[in-house]
C-alpha cells in the first residue's frame, strides 16, 4: 500500500480491491457491480485525495462538532421495550429469541 | 366547503392555520382532510409520500379539535398537520429510510422529534420519500422511485429530503420534518422554492433518527415560510437525555427572532459574503438572485463584508471521507439477524449467518449505499486511515477555524444554497462526483455544526426555476438565521407582490400516476 496515496495525485482502486472491500463489508457484489463500481470509486478517490497534506501535524483532529464528553445519567431502571416489541421486526423468532441462521461451520 | 375553499386552506401558512384553529374558523379535521385530499389529487405525479396515514391523521385531528373545543390546546400548532421524513422512527407507522432493507418495518418506538410532534397535537399525514438512508442530492436513490419537483415534474426535488420539500411545495402539507447531513434540508428547499432550516448540531434530538453520519446528522423544519420554520423548530428542539450529543441549554427565542426580522430592520448587522462559495461554475441566474438578495439586506440596514474561508475548498473532499466512514459503520447493523430484510443465497437453505448477511446486504442496499459503504470501508482500512480519514478530521478542524475567524468579522455568513437550480431526473445518476458537487455550499455547516437556513430568493432567468439564499450563523445562534431569513423573505415578498410558490405551475389534480 502506498505511504501517501494522495501525494502522487493518482489513485486507482482496482476491481480486486473493491471485491476485497465488499468482502470486509459483508456484501456479495455481482460481477457486473464490481465492473461498475471500481472506475466510479477511482473517480471519487481522485477527487478526495486532494486533502492529503492540507493539514499539518500540528492540527488536531475534530471528530465531533460539539466538544461534549462523558454524558451520563443516573443509573436507574427505566421503562424499555417489551420482549414482544423488541422481537416485532425480527425475520424469524423462536420463543422469546431471535432465530438466526447457523453461526458455526457445521449443521446445527 | 367548496373545492376552491379547500384549495385556499392548503395554501395557507401553518401560522395562519394555527390562528384559524384558535379563532374557531376551521377545524383540524377539516384542514387535515383538505391536505389528505390534496395528497390524493397530486401525489401520483409528485410522489412525495412513501406512506400516507389518513386514518391516524384524522384521529389525531379529532383529538386536537376536542382539545381546542375545551380550551386546552397542546401547543400553538395543535391540529396543524405535518409530514415526516421516512428516516425518523414512528411507532406503528412504516419507516423504510427509502431502502428495501427496511421495507415493511414498523418501529416499536417513536423518535423524540416524532414524540414531540404527537405531544404537541400535530396530526402526522405520512412519511416522505428520500434517497436511500439519506445518501443523495436528488431523491433518485430511493428504492421506491424518485420524487418529482412540483415546479417541473421532469426535474429533481433535491435530496436527500426531496419528499418533505416537494410535499410542502405542492401544498400536500403545511409543515414537514427533514434531516440534514450535508444539505438534505437546505438544498431541497432551494430547488423547490421552500424554506429549510438545519439547526445547530445537537439542537434537535437525534434519538430515533436512523443515523447516516452521527457527527453530521441534524433534524429540522421544512416549511413555506420562515416564521413557520421557527414555530416548528421551537416545538421539536431542546435537550433530550436520550441523545448524548444533545445540547443541554435552552434554545434561543426563534419565533421572536423571525417576527423581529420580518419587521425589516437589520441596522448594525454585519453580513459576510463567503468568497469561496460563489464564482466559476455557479449558475448565472443563481448568482443574479443572490446578488439581489444581498442588496435587499443592505437596503434593510445591514453592512456587507467579504470574508474568505480558504479551507472551504476542501470541505467536499473532507465530507466524502468522513460521511462514508461513519455510514459504513452505521449500516453494519443491517445484518439480517434482528430486523430488516433477510435473504437466503439461492438454493442454499443451509447457508450460514454470514452468507445470509452477505446475500441480504447485496439484495437490500442500492447502488449509492453500496458505493459509500465500500468507500467508507476503504477510508477506514489500515494503511489508508491516516492518509484519508485522519486527514479529513484535521481538515475539519481547519474548516471550523475558518468559521470562527469569519464570525469574528460578521454576524452571519451568506451564500447561494446550491450552485444550480434543479437538474433533470437521471442527468447525474451515473456520475456520482457531479452529484456530490451540488452540496458544495451546504456541507461546511455540517462539518462545523453551525446552523443554516435556505430561503427562496427567486427564479433563475435562464430556466425559470427556484433559487435559494443560505444564511449561516455561529453555533447556538440559530435565531440569527431566522432574523435575517425573515427580513429577506419580507423584502422579497414585497417585491414579488406574493409568495414565490404562487408562480409554480398548477399541478394536474386527477390523481393519476405519471
Amino acid at each position: 500500500m502506498p505511504e501517501n496515496p494522495g501525494a502522487s495525485g493518482r489513485v486507482e482502486i482496482t476491481r480486486a480491491e473493491v471485491a476485497h472491500l465488499a468482502d470486509l463489508a459483508r456484501i456479495d457484489l455481482s460481477e457486473a457491480e464490481l465492473d461498475h463500481l471500481a472506475p466510479q470509486l477511482t473517480v471519487i478517490l481522485e477527487s478526495v485525495a486532494s486533502i492529503s497534506g492540507v493539514a499539518g501535524d500540528d492540527v488536531p483532529p475534530t471528530s465531533h462538532a460539539l466538544p461534549l464528553t462523558n454524558v451520563f445519567r443516573e443509573d436507574v431502571v427505566e421503562p424499555c421495550l417489551t420482549p414482544e416489541q423488541a422481537l416485532s421486526g425480527a425475520p424469524a423468532v423462536d420463543e422469546q429469541r431471535f432465530s438466526v441462521p447457523r453461526i458455526l461451520g457445521e449443521e446445527a | 366547503m367548496s373545492a376552491a375553499d379547500t384549495d385556499g386552506l392548503v395554501r395557507r401558512s401553518a401560522a395562519d392555520l394555527a390562528d384559524a384553529l384558535a379563532a374557531g374558523e376551521t377545524t383540524s379535521v377539516e384542514l387535515t382532510q383538505a391536505h389528505l385530499d390534496r395528497i390524493a389529487a397530486v401525489d401520483g405525479a409528485v410522489h412525495a409520500f412513501l406512506h400516507v396515514d389518513a386514518a391516524g391523521a384524522l384521529e389525531q385531528a379529532a383529538a386536537a379539535d376536542e382539545r381546542r373545543r375545551t380550551g386546552s390546546p397542546a401547543s400553538a400548532l395543535d391540529g396543524v398537520p405535518v409530514a415526516v421524513k421516512d428516516v425518523l422512527t414512528t411507532e406503528g407507522l412504516p419507516t423504510t429510510c427509502g431502502s428495501r432493507v427496511l421495507e415493511g418495518w414498523i418501529p416499536p418506538y417513536d423518535a423524540t422529534v416524532v414524540r414531540k410532534l404527537r405531544e404537541a397535537g400535530l396530526p402526522i399525514l405520512g412519511k416522505t420519500n428520500m434517497d436511500e438512508f439519506a445518501m443523495g442530492s436528488s431523491t433518485e436513490h430511493s428504492a421506491y422511485g424518485p420524487t418529482h419537483n412540483p415546479w417541473d415534474l421532469d426535474r429533481i426535488p433535491g435530496g436527500s429530503g426531496g419528499g418533505s420539500a416537494a410535499a410542502v411545495a405542492a401544498f400536500e402539507a403545511p409543515l414537514a420534518i427533514g434531516t440534514d447531513t450535508g444539505g438534505s434540508i437546505r438544498q431541497p428547499g432551494a430547488v423547490t422554492g421552500t424554506v429549510g432550516m438545519k439547526p445547530t448540531y445537537g439542537g434537535v434530538s437525534r434519538y430515533g433518527l436512523v443515523a447516516l453520519a452521527n457527527s453530521l446528522d441534524q433534524a429540522g423544519p421544512v416549511t413555506r415560510t420562515v416564521l413557520d420554520s421557527a414555530l416548528l423548530h421551537e416545538l421539536i428542539g431542546g435537550h433530550d437525555r436520550r441523545d448524548s450529543t444533545s445540547i443541554d441549554q435552552p434554545l434561543p427565542n426563534l419565533v421572536d427572532a423571525a417576527r423581529r426580522g420580518a419587521a425589516g430592520d437589520l441596522s448594525g448587522l454585519r453580513v459576510g459574503v463567503v468568497t469561496e462559495l460563489a464564482g466559476d461554475g455557479w449558475q448565472r441566474g443563481v448568482m443574479a438572485r443572490f446578488q439581489e438578495s444581498v442588496e435587499l439586506l443592505v437596503a434593510a440596514g445591514a453592512e456587507v463584508v467579504e470574508v474568505s474561508c480558504p479551507s472551504f475548498v476542501h470541505a467536499l473532499a473532507t465530507y466524502y471521507l468522513i460521511l462514508p466512514a461513519e455510514a459504513s459503520s452505521n449500516l453494519a447493523k443491517f445484518d439480517a439477524m434482528r430486523y430488516g430484510l433477510r435473504v437466503w443465497p439461492e438454493g442454499r437453505p443451509d447457508a450460514s449467518a454470514e452468507e445470509v448477511m452477505r446475500a441480504s446486504r447485496d439484495a437490500g442496499f442500492g447502488d449509492e449505499v453500496k458505493r459509500r459503504i465500500i468507500l467508507g470501508t476503504y477510508a477506514l482500512s489500515s494503511g489508508y486511515y491516516d492518509a484519508y480519514y485522519g486527514q479529513a478530521q484535521k481538515v475539519r478542524t481547519l474548516i471550523a477555524r475558518d468559521f470562527d475567524a469569519a464570525f469574528a468579522r460578521a454576524d452571519v455568513l451568506v451564500s447561494p444554497t446550491a450552485p444550480t437550480t434543479a437538474f433533470r431526473l437521471g442527468e447525474k445518476l451515473d456520475d456520482p462526483m457531479a452529484m456530490y458537487l451540488n452540496d458544495l455550499a451546504t456541507i461546511p455547516a455540517n462539518l462545523a455544526g453551525v446552523p443554516g437556513i435556505s430561503v427562496p430568493s427567486g427564479l433563475a432567468d435562464e430556466d425559470g426555476l427556484p433559487t435559494g439564499f443560505q444564511v449561516l450563523a455561529p453555533a447556538l445562534a440559530d435565531d440569527r438565521c431566522y432574523r435575517v431569513g425573515a427580513a429577506l423573505e419580507a423584502a422579497l415578498l414585497q417585491r414579488w407582490g406574493g409568495p414565490l410558490l404562487d408562480r409554480a405551475p398548477e399541478l394536474s389534480t386527477n390523481g393519476a400516476t405519471r
